[in-house]
């Protein structure tokens, strides 16, 4: 088994094919989105494949060690960001390929007119820990 | 053993607590001593009363004397603790200087537990997680379920905080307000896992209220009872929010409701009016309204004077400027949200840390919609959602701008 972060992005990724924001869709079309989602993750834990999933809020900021006896400095929030993370979910699957299986069909959640988004989400394989047989 | 079985062996849970700490034993071992006694309660208990129950080691018909068995095993789970422990001696030495309990202490001993659990040297975070355990009789995993961290780090977490209040003497009375904002939390912060933390501080605050003759007590009963009975209208079928205006009221539970409506008034005729009794009465008028328009908005508005009275908190104007608008027209209430913002910018749209008032957008963007000005409500309601502090909230208020958008191209 192998586990895979799915990141969604708020900015950074390719522009998607059906690239309408969600205030301009229609109430129904948000709420099959929000229905597809919900039934892509309850099938990943009937498959036995979901790890976990979060949203994260738009807003945050970058902190940073200030010197002794000093507050941390904060920056943000980092309107000039290119790259900003949405959410994730983590799958943990028998190799690549399903792993890219998966990201493709939550790629295909409806968006604007009922059609696919074709959102670009970024895959990652975690780092495992060391096998125990190496020869 | 049924869900009921359990949640009546956890009502003992601070009686048998409160007997160990009396003979001698510290909070953090007595503590732990209790877990592991109703532990062996739920495996080794029958399921229901049964006349045929054999008798169990360590105390006769467990069935007949629940809190006699519970405190037999663990006071010999505490003293095998207490051998086993490496310090024994110092220990034993400690219980055998232990004075003789003395005349019994005016304030009960699961008060006292309520106090020690919400001390005030605890964060929060650790309050919640102690009185849930030692209170409430959760195990460590249920509360870590409960609030979607990994087991060891609520372990942790609940260990800690019984070292912070180890030095806390136990007969002293404490500040009732502190324990009312930790099952404030517990009731309004509930997330998921196996365990209805809602109910569960809703059975806390009961057993409290059966401890102390205190109105804001009642005041805080009435308020979790009045909203718990709006559950199952809150939210549909797919999961999405339903606002109060829209809920089908004929899912509200009446039962929960008359009983928080009684609770309030006994507690209001006192004449001791706390933030708590306010906001319940608050939602008993909203209970009391078989539609939504029939809401008695003037009287929501006198009580959130009260309130503000009583707390100043911008949250609490803001609700207030909701309840303007609904009492005297969508203009009132935009004043009412102007005069907030104008009156303290850094409390009225900012909070102390500087973020947005939580729903501050949210309330702006529904009275604009109110007033006719769709493209405003549109936007606002889009900067609500990008301000939402949760996914169901995020998703309700996405939908609302798109409604707006979707009016405004017809």
């Amino acid at each position: 088994m192998a586990k895979y972060l799915m990141l969604k992005h708020y900015r950074g990724a390719p522009a998607p094919a059906n690239d309408v924001p969600m205030d301009q869709w229609t109430p129904e079309e948000i709420s099959a989105h929000v229905q597809y989602m919900n039934d892509f993750a309850a099938r990943l834990e009937k498959t036995g494949e979901f790890v976990d999933g979060q949203a994260l809020a738009p807003e945050g900021a970058w902190v940073r060690y200030d010197g002794e006896g000093r507050p941390p400095v904060t920056d943000g929030p980092f309107a000039e960001t290119k790259d900003l993370v949405a959410g994730w979910m983590i799958i943990d699957v028998d190799n690549y390929e399903r792993a890219v299986e998966l990201a493709g069909e939550l790629s295909a959640a409806p968006g604007a007119g009922g059609k696919p988004i074709h959102e670009w989400l970024e895959l990652r394989p975690f780092l495992t820990a060391p096998p125990t047989i190496t020869e | 053993m049924t869900r009921m079985d359990e949640a009546a062996l956890r009502s003992l849970t601070p009686g048998v607590l409160a007997i160990l700490v009396r003979r001698g034993a510290d909070f953090a071992a007595a503590e732990d001593a209790v877990q592991e006694a109703l532990l062996q309660a739920v495996r080794v208990w029958p399921a229901g009363p049964s006349p045929s129950s054999r008798p169990r080691p360590g105390g006769g018909d467990p069935l007949r004397d629940a809190k006699g068995w519970l405190v037999t095993v663990a006071w010999h789970r505490f003293l095998d603790a207490t051998r086993a422990d490496t310090a024994r001696r110092r220990r034993e030495d400690l219980v055998d200087e232990e004075p003789a309990p003395g005349p019994v202490p005016a304030v009960d001993d699961t008060l006292q537990l309520y106090f020690l659990c919400a001390h005030p040297s605890l964060t929060p975070a650790s309050a919640v997680a102690l009185t849930l355990r030692a209170v409430g009789g959760l195990t460590t995993r249920q509360i870590a379920q409960a609030y979607l961290v990994p087991e060891a780090t609520m372990a942790q977490r609940i260990s800690r905080a019984k070292r912070t209040v180890s030095d806390v003497r136990f007969d002293r009375p404490g500040d009732v307000s502190t324990v009312l904002r930790v099952l404030y939390l517990v009731f309004n912060e509930g997330y998921s896992g196996d365990v209805d933390l809602a109910a569960e501080a809703i059975r806390l605050t009961r057993q409290l209220a059966a401890a102390i003759d205190h109105p804001e007590v009642a005041g805080l009963l009435a308020l979790m009872l009045l909203h718990h009975a709006r559950r199952a209208a809150r939210t549909a079928p797919d999961g999405s929010l339903v606002p109060l205006a829209e809920q089908d009221r004929r899912r509200w539970d009446t039962g929960a409701i008359a009983e928080g409506v009684e609770i309030l008034q006994a507690a209001l005729a006192r004449d001791r009016l706390g933030e708590f009794q306010a906001q319940a009465a608050i939602a008993a008028l909203h209970a009391d309204a078989p539609t939504a328009e029939e809401t008695d908005w003037v009287q929501i508005v006198e009580w959130y004077d009260e309130l503000t009275r009583l707390t100043d908190s911008p949250v609490v104007r803001l609700n207030r400027a909701v309840a303007v608008g609904e009492a005297h027209g969508p203009r009132a209430g935009l004043a009412a949200l102007a005069a907030l913002d104008a009156a303290s910018p850094s409390s009225g749209l900012r909070s102390s840390r500087g973020h947005p008032v939580p729903r501050h957008a949210a309330v702006a963007a529904y009275l604009h919609e109110r007033d006719g000005d769709l493209a405003t409500a549109a936007r606002l309601y889009a900067e609500a959602a990008h301000q939402a502090p949760n996914l169901a909230e995020r998703d309700h208020l996405t939908r609302q701008a798109a409604r707006l958008n979707a009016r405004r191209r017809r």
